[in-house]
């Protein structure tokens, strides 16, 4: 029989059909990050939306430049660089200047993502690998201003250092930082730090929503913000465990990366066990970093440094095969003979 | 007898930093400023082409199993030469070198081109060969340190061009090193593969 004139499409399983692509995630992402950018705008004045779209087309024309000097197909359109230019641009202080945030950009797209193959090859997030990259301008990356504060579009700033909940935290001066912003201004986001990172509150909504639309699952915001929350709850320092712990959790970069960090599907687990342990990881470094580094913030580097075990984790955690998990578990249960059996059962095949 | 073959695989196609991979920690660690990087460059050329001599004059002399620790012996003789050398006539250059002349003792290139050819080949080739190697050595080292120095503390040669305030101070740490090395080894394997390509077709 001639099935040719039928007009049928020949593919395999699964065959859902589904307008969801790269570009429909990364919109969900930046739908997410709205609240927090509107949040700093009104927080740190126009200022800062200025740095997001400088950050963001800065991103998308690096993008562009390379697909196009390489002769590589454009993709631009999936929307990744756009998140990539955001993501860095609320990793900074308001106060930044335009060109490093070009030169961040740069780092992040051509060096990291580029380099390495484009999106889904990354082995680093690139918006926080652009921020380690980006403090070689340390004094630049630790000038903060105070919350309210409206910061001129153009030109230069008075170098006042602010201190931020976590520079308070570090000094272990829980008592001033009380003093200074109530839990409440610390949940909505009265405080200085980091442009984008400044409001828990509008992050939580973000991720929250992108859990909603299944952009990213709970396991390892809730995995990362546990661990955070007991370790400093249980080792406290002071005598009030709980407004520690709240401090916390709700100051420096804690939402931004649990959520929108730590989630990025090229650089985290594939299972959610697996998930679970980089979640947890994630957690145990930001706290030692906090506690024993000569860092205030550790959630940078925490989630940088468990980038570059997921390949481990996922190696060490493969999921059953569907079908045939129940035997490989009964045949492991026996002796070591048994397995290797089995070993040679497969190279015969 | 080839020089032009020699000359390729010391400046490409064996390059010992970035095809052999071979005396990284030196080369992460100095390359920071021009000088340096011309410094040691020169300093393992002479090295490794008198030791490339020598062991090929005793290749027949010296008996196998203790042929490494004879290496070494001839390789530091010279080592200490150049590190005298250097402290009497260019004291800056041997202090900001350092440690790292008289490490070049067990620096890889030099024991892996005794090991793999001067101990096998006649006294000429044996000499050209450690020119050829150490020209490519000092070649990489340039670059790399031209590059860390001008995009890290905004100097060449130490004529500063832009601030210093603008440099990118990573470059000079010695993550910079990684990264610049990184990209270096990158972009010299997608020239071979372009080349590769182009004499397939």
């Amino acid at each position: 029989m001639d099935y040719s004139e039928l007009n049928l499409i020949g593919s395999s399983s699964p065959h859902i059909r589904t307008k969801a692509g790269t570009n429909s995630i990364m919109g969900e992402v930046l739908i997410a990050l709205a609240p927090a950018l509107c949040f700093a705008v009104y927080n740190f004045g126009w200022r800062a939306l200025a740095n997001t779209l400088v950050s963001a087309a800065g991103c998308c024309l690096f993008e562009y430049l390379y697909r196009y000097l390489m002769k590589k197909n454009n993709t631009v359109g999936d929307l990744s660089a756009a998140v990539t230019g955001v993501l860095i641009a609320f990793v900074c202080p308001v106060t930044i200047p335009y060109w490093i945030l070009l030169v961040g950009d740069f780092f992040a797209i051509v060096v990291v993502k580029q380099l390495f193959g484009g999106i889904g090859k990354n082995f680093l997030n690139p918006a926080l690998a652009a921020r380690a990259f980006m403090l070689s301008w340390a004094g630049e990356m630790s000038t903060w201003v105070g919350p309210r504060t409206s910061t001129p579009l153009w030109g230069s700033f008075d170098a006042v250092t602010y201190p931020t909940p976590m520079a308070l935290l570090h000094g272990n001066d829980l008592a001033s930082l009380e003093q200074m912003y109530d839990l409440p201004e610390m949940l909505v986001g009265f405080i200085g730090g980091s442009m984008g990172e400044v409001s828990a509150l509008l992050l939580i909504i973000g991720g929250v929503w992108l859990i909603f639309r299944k952009v990213i699952t709970w396991h390892i915001p809730v995995c990362y913000i546990g661990t955070v929350a007991a370790l400093t709850f249980l080792f406290p320092r002071g005598n009030d465990p709980m407004t520690w712990m709240l401090y916390n959790i709700l100051g420096g970069g804690l939402m931004l990366g649990a959520f929108f960090m730590a989630t990025d599907y090229v650089t985290s687990p594939v299972t959610h066990l697996g998930q679970a342990i980089f979640g947890v990881g994630c957690g145990l470094l930001t706290v030692f970093i906090r506690y024993f580094g000569s860092n205030s913030e550790g959630v940078c580097y925490a989630i940088l440094v468990m980038n570059l075990v997921v390949w481990i984790i996922d190696k060490s955690i493969k999921p059953g095969r569907f079908g045939v998990a129940k035997a490989e578990k009964l045949s492991g249960l026996g002796k070591k003979p048994e397995k290797k059996k089995e070993k040679k059962e497969v190279a015969g095949k | 007898m080839n020089f032009k073959k020699q000359l390729k695989e010391g400046l490409l196609t064996q390059n010992p930093v970035l095809v052999q991979l071979l005396g990284m920690c030196s080369t992460m660690a100095i390359t920071t400023t021009i000088f340096n990087g011309l410094g040691m460059g020169v300093s393992v050329l002479i090295i490794l082409t008198c030791s490339n001599v020598v062991i090929s004059l005793l290749r027949k002399i010296i008996p196998d199993q203790i042929r490494i620790a004879a290496y070494v012996v001839v390789i530091a003789g010279f080592v200490t030469m150049v590190d005298l050398l250097l402290q009497a006539f260019l004291p800056d250059i041997a202090e900001s070198l350092g440690v790292f002349i008289p490490l070049i003792v067990v620096n890889c290139i030099i024991l892996a081109r005794a090991e793999s050819f001067a101990s096998k080949n006649k006294v000429l080739p044996a000499a050209l060969d450690g020119i050829c190697q150490g020209i490519g050595y000092t070649l990489v080292l340039l670059v790399m340190s031209a590059i860390r120095e001008f995009l890290g503390s905004g100097s060449l040669a130490g004529q500063q061009i832009f601030p210093s305030e603008y440099g990118v101070m990573m470059l000079t740490l010695p993550v910079g090193g990684f990264l610049t090395l990184g990209c270096l080894i990158a972009l010299m394997q997608w020239a071979r593969d372009k080349a590769e390509k182009k004499e397939g077709k």
